[in-house]
Parts: C-alpha cells; structure tokens; sequence
C-alpha cells in the first residue's frame, strides 16, 4: 500500500488556477440540502464539531482524501469521510468498529505525514507589514496543512488590508497548542500569477507565509 | 486509519455510511445528532441571502450605515441582527463603476454564512474554484455577468478567517422604492459577485 502514503499540502482541495474543469453548472432554484443524508452529514458534523471532536482534523481529513474520489464525490460525501476520519483519529471510535457497522471497509481518509508539534511557537502580536507593502509568498510546500494557496507561493504581492491574529492553521492542526499570528489580504496581479495581463486577485495570507520584497522600480 | 485501511471506489453507498456512523456515535453515547436539529432547521430555513439583502438594502438607503458596514462589516451587519460561525470577520467589499468584486474559496468552500447562508453547490465545485482566480472576466461571462471592459474585476479568495459580502451597485430608477422593495432586488449571487443588478 506504499502508493497511498504520499499526501501532502498540494493537495487535490488546492484547485486555485488549475485548468480543464470546463463550466461552472448552476443548479436553479437549488435546495440547501438535496436529499436527507445530506442533511444528517451536516447534522452529524456539526455536532461532533460543537462537541469539539474534531478540533484541528476536521479540514485537513478532507485534504488528505484520495484524490479521485474527492473530485469524483458530492460534497457533503467530504464532510462525511473527514468527520469518520477526525473521530478514527481523536479515538473516539475505531476503524474496526466503523467496519463492523457498516458491514464493509468504511472509507476513511489518508493519514497524515506531517508531525505532531510539541510546541506552538511564539505568537506574534504585531503586524510586521503595513498596507502598501510589498511582498512575496514564501515558496515552500509544507506535508500538512496550510492555507497558502498554490498558485501564489513563491509570487509578488501587495499588501491591501490588515486583519489582526488568527491561530495559525499550520501550527493548529498539528498541535494542541495554537499560535497566533497576524493576517493580511495580499493582492496579486493576473501578469505574475498567470504570466498573462487580466483581472488582480487577492488572497488572505499569515504572516509567516510572507516575506519582504523590494518593490520593482520598473514596476 | 493506517495505510491499510485505505479503500479503492467504489464503496458502499453513503447513506449507510451516514446511517453506520450515526448509530455507532448513539450506541457508544458519544453523541446524539437529532440534539441539534434546531441549529439545521435553523441553517436550511431560517438563514440565506434575506439577511444579507437586508444589509445591502439598508447601505443604499442609509450613507451613514453604509460608512459603517465599510469601516467594520461585522459589526454594522450585527446591528440588523446577523451573527454567528462564519460571519465573525466579515469584509463588505463595494462595486463601483469602476470596480466589480467577486468572492471564491480555492481551498475548501468558506462563505458567509449569517449573510448568505449555506454555500449552493457550484460555489463548492471544482470548476468554479479553479477557474474564478485564473480567467474571472471569462467565467463571470459564462454565467452570465458581463463586465465592462473598463471595470477593473477584483476577486477575493476568502482563504483565511474573513467572510467576504459584496454589496452591489444600486440599480438605477428604483429611487422611489422602500427599503423593504429595494432588499427584494438583491440576490445571492450579487452578493457573491457572479451577478450584477
């Protein structure tokens, strides 16, 4: 089963900029949930959430699911297959147990490669950057969770608004500590991201994705 | 949970996963769902793009409420009574003539919630993630929203904790309507920035 231990950041949930997808399909007049078991899976989540036995696994389960049954399934299928996952790992129930009841493998997703971390790391009170500040997403690709999209590591920036400290999800999800680090909403133009002119898009980035530039006299 | 436990498709079908999972929680007293039937009930009637029409309705009615919803959303959109997960740090971001906003999640499926509700499928879907960020002019045109050449689009990519609303344009020649008849205008995907009024 060694094919199925390579799970890492850039992961299939990581769809910013990626072509072949064709049109978006609008359903009209579209019911919040489609059938029942939608409703249960929302249901049961969000139970086990505000019960807290998913803290920190919930959205990084859904990343590590197998990539072809992610794009292949309807969406709450995601939140059950990460909240079946999160539960495995919290040990709340066990994959034995789930097999059992359902009378069959019950799908669950990858496990993760990254490490658990002992220590947080310092939380960072103050902003580093101002608005007008320009910046480049650092370039680097993480085996567990983050939320620095794919599409912006390593491009150009321009700070756009200041947004306070948030718990780094990087550090969350892989500790039972937090660390709280400034966020920012960074704009970045369609010529550096796509190598073609177009539309800016801006991203909400922490702190530590970031890292000073020297903004071109040439523009 | 091992690399053991990894299944190839197909599977079982997933309701009687959701039915294995359920009853298993409720045998092991771990949790019982039907608990909170009222936050779904909640969710699925109560809550949707009404709310955030409002909100829209009262910033074209109200200057001094639309400076407010601009310097702290959150705060001004709680004055109307909205609040909750995912509507804790809102950003209203405005459409002039000069620039149209719209909204996307790349990463997973983030949206406002006490605003709009809970996400529609194609704001979840793979096509719009991926593509909303790379060619924005040419998507919004496919479904429908065209926007003039000289209007910068900016996109937002809610990929931290902020919850994006757009508030629209006010159309023209509605200046006789109440705030009730103008919220009536608004729609959803105004709101998102994949429609324009």
């Amino acid at each position: 089963m060694a094919l199925c231990s390579d799970v890492a950041v850039d992961g299939i949930h990581d769809l910013g900029g990626i072509q072949g997808f064709g049109p978006v399909e609008v359903e009209h007049d579209e019911p919040v949930f489609h059938a029942d078991w939608e409703r249960r899976v929302y249901r049961l989540t969000v139970a086990a959430m505000l019960a807290g036995h998913l803290n920190g696994r919930f959205r990084h389960a859904i990343e590590r699911m197998d990539p072809a049954r992610y794009l292949a399934s309807p969406y709450y299928e995601h939140w059950l297959t990460a909240t079946a996952t999160g539960l495995v790992e919290g040990g709340l129930v066990t994959q034995e147990e789930l097999d059992d009841r359902l009378g069959a493998p019950y799908p669950v997703a990858r496990s993760t490669r990254a490490p658990r971390l002992d220590h947080p790391g310092p939380s960072v009170g103050e902003s580093r950057y101002e608005v007008g500040d320009a910046v480049r997403v650092r370039e680097w690709h993480p085996v567990g969770h983050t939320r620095a999209p794919r599409y912006v590591q390593g491009k150009p920036g321009v700070v756009v608004r200041l947004d306070g400290a948030f718990s780094l999800p990087d550090v969350e999800y892989h500790c039972d500590s937090i660390r709280l680090e400034p966020t920012y909403s960074v704009r970045f133009e369609a010529l550096d991201l796509w190598g073609t002119p177009g539309d800016p898009v801006h991203v909400d980035l922490w702190e530590s994705y970031l890292e000073p530039r020297q903004a071109s006299i040439n523009g | 949970m091992g690399e053991g436990h990894h299944h190839p498709l197909p599977t079982t079908p997933v309701e009687d996963r959701v039915a294995a999972l359920e009853s298993l929680l409720v045998d092991k007293g771990i949790l019982d769902p039907t608990a909170i039937d009222a936050v779904v009930e909640h969710y699925e009637h109560a809550v949707g793009p009404m709310n955030g029409a409002k909100v829209v309705a009262r910033a074209w009615v109200d200057e001094a409420y639309r400076e407010r919803l601009l310097a702290d959303a959150t705060a001004a959109i709680a004055e109307l009574g909205f609040s909750g997960p995912e509507g804790d740090h809102m950003v209203v971001v405005q459409n002039t003539p000069e620039v149209h906003n719209a909204v996307v999640c790349t990463l997973c499926s983030c949206y406002p919630w006490p605003v709009l509700g809970l996400p529609p499928n194609w704001y979840k879907s793979p096509p719009y993630r991926s593509r909303m960020v790379r060619e924005p002019r040419v998507l919004l045109a496919e479904m429908g929203c065209v926007v003039p050449e000289e209007c910068e689009i900016r996109v937002w990519d809610s990929s931290a904790e902020v919850r994006y609303l757009v508030l629209p344009m006010r159309p023209a020649a509605c200046d006789d309507l109440s705030e009730d008849k103008l919220a009536g205008l608004v729609t959803r995907d105004a709101m998102i920035g994949v429609a324009r009024l």
